[in-house]
């Protein structure tokens, strides 16, 4: 079956028999299909959804369509060629991707991290958690038709963008990790703009929260819909807020703790249905346990250096390059060659506003990886979708989807 | 509980079927043969010692040309205990084919399919084996190291009409 540029790939009963109930085989139910090209899907997902009436019977998710094979190409780059793809993978949260990455590749190379860049990558993504929260927030209010939401939670992420722009000149694809620390050091000013936000952000949770939590409308579109069971969670591998609304105390900053987490005092929302309603609310916690991280790390920011003096892992200072031979032999070595771990293979996993994200990186010892792969929590988060949505009312699977907060870049890399 | 009792639970159970175990960067690995991995799964995950509720990732790596060509890895995560382990199986160029674990943690479900479609190794007794980020008609495994990574060459003024006429579009 040849498929033709711009057309949508079309299933057979046959091929989807085992997956779809038998009454669909006689025609008794509809197959519906939802998507690539949908408002509420998040992006480029297909769903195919078998329905009895309103009534959802089963899905199957067809994914794929923003298959980019960054992991292919990671085999091709060195190791700090490969931070900027990362960015791509999860577009909502890069910082939380590039903390990922790089600290695979520390663990790989046994380097040890500054105490200010540890701090500094704390109050980095946990800004780019809450910004990636409020995008879910406003376009999950958005398609349960809270159109006012949308527009307010823009407006605070605004702020956190203008602070990523602030330290790395960009406002999404920042790029800003380094294997060691940091790119630069954070500019005059950055921690004045943190403050600022600090101190506005509070209120504006509360105000979000009053805006859906007791309006009759978003509870009865949320309130035990899309339920999926503790057992069931961990099973089919859900992570992040979608698991903890679900009771499950797995939180990877507290379980495992990285980049001094254990140094900060936080609590881990917890849900008790695991419905859509108790997503919502572990995220909106959430957010203010991200501020309460920040506040820490911002009151007890150390100061010294921002990366690693480890020669085998950073550039030389610029301005050594303009007496030092070997440092400049040593830069453009660097930036051509690259640097080589020893070989071995290493798993690195963070809690990224979706759940866990993890790198496996596989050396040879050549200063190319073998293997880069990335365990992306919305890929994991989507197969439990069927599981969430079975027996609920088509126009609940929009609260559903919205509900487990996917990003599309991340499902298919 | 440690790891290291999570290791002695499993030599003293499975004996000669675990092939090796590797300390690397403070984490483990158990290297077994594909005949046992089933077993050896289902009982990380429930005997009592051990406790693995959560596979965390499910990957392949590509050792070409180095034999034997494939490794699946298992990366186990135990909720009660808090501990890591890797789980390590290596196949043969010729017979790239290992039994599924969608019987023990149904997340693999998607994994497996992933590995499937970019490595071509098979997974037996796998309940929806079909290629899931990749069309259908595509032809070959990308992920494989042969697979050469494809380059669209950059058009020039002095080679605009060559690279033209190579591509598929209709022209005027």
């Amino acid at each position: 079956m040849a498929i033709r540029e711009g057309e949508v790939q079309e299933f057979t009963l046959e091929q989807l028999k085992h997956l779809v109930s038998e009454r669909a085989l006689r025609g008794e139910t509809i197959l519906l299909n939802m998507g690539p090209q949908h408002p509420s899907t998040h992006g480029v997902l297909r769903l195919l959804v078998e329905l009895d009436g309103e009534t959802i019977v089963s899905i199957v998710p067809d994914i794929g369509y923003l298959h980019t094979g960054i992991e292919k190409h990671c085999e091709s780059k060195t190791y700090t060629k490969i931070i900027p793809l990362t960015d791509r993978i999860d577009y909502l949260s890069p910082m939380s991707n590039n903390l990922a990455y790089v600290m695979a590749v520390e663990k790989l190379m046994g380097v040890e991290v500054p105490l200010r860049a540890q701090y500094i990558r704390v109050i980095l993504t946990e800004l780019q958690r809450i910004a990636s929260h409020l995008v879910w927030l406003g376009t999950h209010a958005l398609d349960i038709a809270a159109m006012s939401v949308f527009l307010y939670c823009f407006r605070e992420r605004e702020m956190i963008l203008d602070i990523f722009e602030m330290v790395s000149g960009q406002r999404m694809m920042v790029s800003y990790f380094r294997v060691g620390g940091l790119w630069r050091d954070v500019p005059e000013g950055f921690e004045d703009a943190v403050r600022a936000f600090l101190k506005l952000m509070p209120s504006r949770i509360n105000e979000y929260e009053r805006l859906l939590k007791r309006n009759p409308l978003w509870l009865r579109r949320t309130k035990g819909v899309g339920v999926i069971s503790p057992e069931d969670a961990i099973a089919w591998g859900v992570t992040g807020p979608s698991l903890r609304g679900s009771g499950v105390n797995y939180d990877v900053r507290k379980a495992q703790p990285y980049s001094s987490y254990d140094h900060f005092e936080f609590d881990v929302p917890l849900g008790e249905n695991g419905d859509v309603y108790d997503r919502f609310m572990v995220r909106i916690e959430e957010m203010r346990q991200s501020l309460r991280i920040i506040d820490q790390a911002l009151r007890r920011l150390p100061k010294g250096p921002y990366i690693t003096p480890d020669r085998k892992v950073t550039p030389p200072p610029k301005e050594e390059l303009a007496w030092s031979m070997e440092a400049l032999i040593h830069h453009f070595k660097f930036w051509t060659e690259g640097f080589s771990p020893p070989p071995g293979e290493v798993y690195h996993a963070v809690e990224s506003p979706r759940g866990e994200f993890g790198v496996y990186i596989n050396s040879d010892g050549s200063p190319k990886p073998r293997r880069v792969h990335f365990r992306a929590p919305s890929f994991v988060n989507l197969q439990a979708l069927p599981i969430m949505a079975k027996g609920c009312l088509v126009a609940d699977l929009v609260a559903i989807i919205g509900s487990i907060d996917i990003v599309l870049g991340e499902i298919d890399r | 509980m440690s790891i290291q009792e999570v290791v002695e639970a499993v030599r003293a159970r499975f004996g000669e079927a675990l092939q090796e175990v590797i300390e690397f960067r403070g984490e483990t690995t158990l290297v077994v043969r594909r005949e046992s991995l089933v077993e050896l799964c289902r009982f990380l995950r429930d005997a009592p010692a051990c406790r693995f509720n959560f596979l965390s990732d499910l990957c392949a790596v590509d050792y070409w040309p180095d034999r034997p060509r494939f490794a699946v890895n298992y990366h186990l995560y135990s909720l009660p205990h808090n501990l890591r382990l890797r789980v390590k199986v290596f196949l043969e160029e010729e017979d790239p084919v290992v039994p599924t674990v969608t019987g023990i943690w149904p997340t693999a479900n998607w994994h497996e399919r992933e590995v499937y479609d970019l490595f071509g190794i098979r997974f037996e007794g796998h309940p929806d084996l079909r290629r899931i980020l990749l069309p259908e008609d595509w032809e070959g495994h990308p992920l494989r190291r042969d697979h050469p990574l494809v380059v669209e060459p950059v058009q020039f003024s002095f080679n605009w009409r060559e690279i033209d006429s190579r591509k598929p579009y209709v022209k005027e």
